[in-house]
């Protein structure tokens, strides 16, 4: 009988959404659930030519100029972290994901959704790192909306801002621009915001100095296309960490990469709380770290101008495209130097202790 | 990090591999017993480094995994109870039961939480009063004094709204029963070196004897499990069958005495069902009389249940080392780390998930 | 069984007969850790942390046979 209804679905229903009748905290991971229910939902109905790049930001072109636009929500908890809050995260995670498509962010619209009972003097001090936020990165909020739900409606606050960003001519960066041969370089050490959240988490109980490493990239990336390094794709390491990132490229540009384990950097105190609570730091969320795909010969010289930054220290070199029009997929060599598949995450990653 | 980075050294590690392609003449079949060894192994490609002649089979060292589905379906039942706030380790959210697994209850709105350590559950019962705390516990014989230290505090501060699901497993039953089976090809074990660090290996010299067949205690790091292969390969290169200790910068042959006091105080051997094996005879724990305020199974009247597993899943037979993930016809299909079949695939020690991880698309 | 990590002790609270703890550095994150399993324990010592309890201390001349033991192999074959 089981079997019989089974069947029955799989005849009437093509491409079956999920498993999964209620929406389950891994949808939200960054990591394959996720990436599940945008190809077999979002995509399936919303689908055109702009939205499958499926890059961090749609770039099209209006009146003879190229822009760049992108929407981010931010429901992060809790509210305050070491090293920021949830308004710099929300300015910074969309200025980011402009200067992905190596757009210059210029405008963003910001909405709040406020829980009845946040305390204003917090909403103030959000609103205040906000200001601060835009300032760093140069751009303006020109638009906004604001509402408030009932207590037990909505975790405190959350903000989704949308952004604009124009893109020069000349400028092409996007996972199809990806070639064989090209250079993977990361900004700097991974893991920090996902570790600095884990922290604050009370049943865990860690006393560390660990910060978010939230910060604005757009800086940074005119820097390397004013330098003229000839940048393929860019893309920002979010939730899912480095690890989901890369896949996400490998499939999306149809490429074979390969990276090496021992030139991510990650600094102690991020390991130890990995170690301690079974985590693989390539799956900690980041917030201000990106991955850039550049041509062979650039490689050295971006390397340069990425440790040049204030958090570049363990900017490095990482791995490289192998080839092309394969079905996307990611090597790791190991310390030891042998090779495994770095699959995109699943669900999200939980404390283990076995 | 201090006694984790000397033991990941990549010219370390070759030396000890090129000790081994050295040593070895005949083909060897070797189990490393822990979950956490296999994700070593995996994750490290040891299994691909090390000569063709050593057929390396993971064990059944995953006490996520070999939890029976009956124990699974128990902690559902209980953490759907809007009284109760049900903690647990991370590993068993996402493990299969019958319908549904915990992860999906949470879904739902009832107040399941993650905690480190078992003594967290206890501090959750102290300041939630008017709420049921039940805590789910589960392991080898490694988390069992931490697990019995938390009834202890419970027991000894008064604290009546705590209770334990108790799902132990004890690993010797487990090796004589692997060692009895009549499928059974393993000709050396590389012992579970955390279990060992509570237990001492005194247990396992009986079992060396008997079967004459070596057992290494062997540790975690890609170093670790290198030399542990190393000194296996090397007595039965040699004929020997005996006993040894690569782990000895932990374990001892009598063990942690105080860690065993603690465990002893409050659980005793029971015989246990294995998931995917079946029943083992003292080969488990359970709540000494005692504490039997503190039996989660009594206190909500669960006790009852039978379950037969689902006819596609195999991993009793790869938890015994017979089959490997890459034998069974759902892996990687129907069955993966997002849609589970079997516990061997949810656990990050489980040998499929570990396979499906670092493997999965070589072999499909 | 499984996960268990090596942390430095940094500092010991005496003041719970039942929960001993002390604070163990893991590469400098400071996380409280159940002791009371190692009554010897002391500050600097290096344990083995498992599920917020300390299992045993870590033997540093043992692993250091460990180590010379790898040079022995290393050399003789």
């Amino acid at each position: 009988m089981e079997e019989e209804k089974n069947i029955l679905e799989k005849l009437s229903c093509p491409l079956p959404i999920a498993d999964y009748d209620t929406v389950t905290m891994a949808h939200g991971g960054g990591g394959k659930m996720m990436n599940n229910l945008i190809e077999k939902m979002f995509m399936h109905y919303l689908s055109n030519t702009m939205i499958n790049e499926k890059h961090d930001g749609a770039v099209f072109t209006a009146e003879g100029h190229k822009f760049a636009f992108t929407t981010d929500s931010y429901v992060v908890n809790p509210v305050f972290f070491p090293g920021g809050n949830i308004g710099e995260l929300a300015v910074y995670g969309t200025v980011n994901d402009l200067s992905m498509c190596g757009a210059k962010p210029i405008y963003l619209s910001l909405g709040l959704i406020l829980e009845e009972g946040f305390l204003i003097k917090d909403l103030e001090k959000i609103i205040i790192s906000i200001k601060n936020a835009c300032e760093k990165s140069g751009v303006k909020i020109i638009t906004g909306d604001t509402k408030v739900v009932d207590k037990g409606k909505g975790d405190g606050i959350f903000i989704n801002t949308a952004g604009i960003g124009i893109v020069r001519d000349d400028i092409n960066i996007s996972p199809s621009q990806v070639k064989e041969g090209d250079v993977i370089l990361l900004s700097g050490d991974i893991g920090r915001h996902g570790i600095a959240i884990m922290t604050t988490r009370e049943n865990l109980d860690f006393e560390s100095g660990i910060k978010s490493d939230c910060a604005p990239l757009n800086n940074i990336v005119q820097k390397l296309i004013d330098e003229k390094i000839e940048i393929h794709c860019l893309r920002d390491l979010t939730r899912g960490g480095l690890g989901s990132a890369l896949n996400e490229i490998a499939s999306q540009a149809k490429i074979e990469i390969e990276i090496e384990e021992k030139s991510i950097g990650v600094i102690e105190e991020v390991r130890g709380v990995c170690e301690i609570l079974g985590f693989d730091p390539i799956y900690v969320a980041n917030e201000g770290r990106f991955i850039a795909f550049v041509k062979k010969e650039d490689a050295e010289k971006a390397l340069k101008i990425l440790k040049s930054e204030e958090n570049g220290e363990f900017a490095s070199i990482i791995g490289e495209v192998k080839s092309k029009n394969k079905n996307g997929i990611v090597i790791l060599k190991s310390l030891m130097g042998a090779g495994r598949i770095l699959d995109m995450l699943s669900g999200e990653q939980l404390p283990r202790i076995c | 990090m201090k006694y984790l980075d000397e033991y990941r050294d990549s010219g370390k590690t070759k030396k000890m591999l090129d000790a081994i392609h050295r040593k070895v003449t005949h083909d060897w079949n070797i189990m490393e017993i822990c979950g956490g060894q296999t994700h070593s192994i995996v994750k490290y490609g040891i299994d691909e480094l090390i000569p063709k002649k050593i057929n390396l089979i993971h064990g059944p060292g995953c006490p996520v995994c070999v939890t029976p589905v009956e124990k699974i379906d128990k902690a559902i039942e209980i953490a759907s109870n809007p009284n109760v706030i049900f903690c647990s380790f991370g590993d068993m959210l996402r493990v299969p039961g019958s319908n549904t697994d915990l992860l999906k209850v949470k879904a739902l709105g009832f107040d399941v939480r993650i905690i480190y350590s078992p003594v967290d559950a206890v501090k959750i019962a102290k300041e939630n009063p008017d709420k049921e705390v039940v805590f789910f516990a589960v392991g080898f014989e490694t988390t069992a004094p931490p697990n019995a230290q938390a009834v202890s505090l419970a027991y000894q501060t008064g604290i009546k709204n705590f209770s334990v699901l108790v799902s132990h497993v004890l690993v010797p039953p487990a090796i004589k029963a692997i060692l009895n089976s009549k499928n059974n090809r393993v000709q050396g074990f590389l012992a579970a070196g955390h279990v060992c660090t509570v237990m001492g290996y005194k247990e396992y010299e009986e079992i060396a004897n008997e079967y004459k067949i070596p057992i290494v205690v062997t540790g975690f790091e890609p170093l670790d499990i290198l030399q542990g292969i190393y000194m296996c390969v090397s007595q039965l290169e040699e004929g020997r069958h005996e006993v040894e200790n690569q782990y000895a910068r932990v374990v001892s042959r009598d063990g942690n005495l105080k860690a065993q006091e603690i465990m002893y105080e409050v659980f005793e051997v029971s015989s246990s069902k294995w998931r995917g094996i079946g029943e083992i005879e003292e080969s488990g724990f359970k709540l000494k009389e005692k504490y039997k305020d503190y039996d989660a199974e009594l206190k909500f009247g669960v006790l009852d249940y039978t379950i037969e597993e689902s006819g596609e899943c195999i991993s009793g037979l790869i938890l015994q080392g017979i089959k490997k993930p890459g034998d069974c016809p759902a892996f990687g299909t129907k069955c993966n780390p997002e849609h589970p079949l079997g516990a061997t695939m949810v656990s990050t020690e489980g040998a499929c998930s570990a396979y499906y991880l670092y493997k999965e698309k070589k072999i499909l | 069984m499984c996960l268990a990590v090596p942390g430095k002790i940094f500092e010991i609270n005496d003041s719970d007969e039942l929960l001993r703890t002390a604070k163990v550095s893991f590469g400098g994150a400071l996380k409280v850790i159940n002791i009371s399993f190692i009554p010897e324990a002391k500050v600097g010592d290096y344990v083995l942390a498992h599920v917020g309890f300390a299992l045993n201390i870590i033997d540093e001349e043992e692993a250091q046979k460990t180590m010379d033991y790898l040079k022995q192999i290393g050399d003789i074959e």
